[in-house]
């Protein structure tokens, strides 16, 4: 599985990014698409195609020392512009 | 219209939110208003609206609770339907439209549970609206940070060990979870297989009956 | 919204009346059509705040959504809605006299 970090970017408008996944890194699970983007489907826009990952995290590298349990896990898909590749740990 | 929509209690049992006899709202006059224009534009017509919401209320958990079965009961299917969710569904029967499923099998010692905090994604071509605390900000707030503390609240506790596995429906899929398979239904066919998955085992938020 | 802080998960439920069941009905049928996508709904909802959750019902905000999507998409105009919203308000008082008046 590819390491993969959410960028941390906060611009305003409709993004399916989670705010409290971004600046997070992760494990590429699987890659769908490609699906149109979802910030140009809002606007009315064609919306160019693009690969979406759904990205597994470990609760303790979402939430650090208030995680509720750090091994449990969460995956979400997120488009490919929104992921930078990570190094290891 | 094939059924009266007035009826004080549903197939569910529960009551009607009612809406003929309370003061008209603004948002009701809304709809009203965007019906009628959409219908005099030629978009739409009433039969269309009227057909699409029977189809909607056709749908219901018992659909979903049919392809758990089949996945416990048939290898050949279990294995379609997580390579392709949506096309396992749809060869079984069912008209999902263009939806995109993701099956979530649990293990003995993993527990999927699926939410979505952007918006209210839910596998409504299958398994029909979603409940209205699936919508709530509560769960939609809390289930990413402390699944725990929210299945506890659903009375779901697990055994030691088990990982807790959180989907945040953030996109183009949608899930369905898989929920272990009761012990003691050796043998048990699909049909009889289906009456123990309910609704919240396919969220993730409760686990099948036990027979 | 993930991740804030909120109190017990509520447990109410209720079944759909019918002028959310229409709602429901008039997004699916609109997006079938190309008026409008999920995205532009969905952009519309987080536009209205989050203190939209607290003053209005699931589908008080979705009519809401539809509504500006397809002024947007030009399938009719703000005139026309004002207009069709007045004169249904004349027909009664309750959603059943101002719905079926026209049937």
């Amino acid at each position: 599985m590819q390491r993969v970090r959410v960028r941390a970017d906060m611009p305003p408008g409709h993004v399916r990014t989670p705010t409290y996944l971004r600046g997070k890194t992760g494990l590429t699970e699987r890659v769908l698409g490609p699906f149109p983007n979802p910030e140009e489907l809002a606007y009315r826009h064609k919306g160019a195609a693009l690969p979406l990952h759904r990205v597994r995290f470990r609760m303790g590298d979402l939430w650090g020392d208030a995680a509720e349990t750090p091994d449990d896990t969460l995956e979400a898909e997120i488009y490919a512009h929104w992921l930078e590749l990570a190094d290891a740990p | 219209m094939p059924h009266d929509h007035h009826d004080h209690l549903s197939p569910s049992g529960h009551p009607y939110r009612s809406d003929d006899d309370h003061p008209l709202t603004y948002w009701q006059t809304m709809e009203i208003a965007v019906r009628e224009l959409l219908i005099e534009k030629g978009v739409t017509t009433a039969s269309d609206i009227a057909k699409q919401i029977d189809a909607m209320d056709a749908r219901n958990p018992a659909m979903g609770a049919q392809v758990v079965a089949r996945y416990w009961t048939d290898p050949a299917f279990a294995a379609a339907l997580l390579a392709d969710g949506a096309q396992a569904t749809r060869e079984m029967g069912f008209d999902i439209g263009p939806m995109k499923l993701i099956a979530l099998p649990n293990a003995p010692d993993l527990h999927n549970i699926v939410v979505c905090t952007l918006c209210s994604c839910y596998p409504r071509n299958l398994l029909g609206l979603p409940p209205d605390w699936y919508k709530s900000r509560a769960y939609r707030s809390r289930t990413v940070r402390e699944p725990r503390k929210v299945l506890a609240e659903f009375g779901v506790t697990l055994a030691d060990g088990t990982e807790v596995r959180v989907h945040d429906s953030t996109a183009d899929m949608r899930y369905i979870v898989i929920p272990n398979r009761p012990a003691g239904t050796e043998g048990w066919d699909a049909e009889a297989l289906a009456a123990l998955v309910t609704r919240d085992s396919m969220i993730g938020t409760g686990i099948a009956r036990t027979p | 919204m993930g991740g804030d802080a909120a109190g017990p998960v509520p447990t109410d439920q209720h079944d759909f009346a019918l002028w959310e069941k229409r709602v429901d009905a008039l997004m699916v049928l609109c997006s079938g059509k190309g008026l409008f996508t999920v995205d532009g709904l969905r952009r519309v909802l987080e536009d209205m705040g989050e203190n939209s959750f607290e003053t209005m019902t699931y589908y008080e905000r979705w009519i809401a959504s539809v509504n500006q999507n397809l002024i947007e998409a030009g399938a009719y105009t703000t005139a026309e809605l004002a207009a069709k919203m007045s004169q249904i308000k004349a027909r009664g008082d309750t959603y059943g006299e101002a719905s079926d008046a026209a049937r």
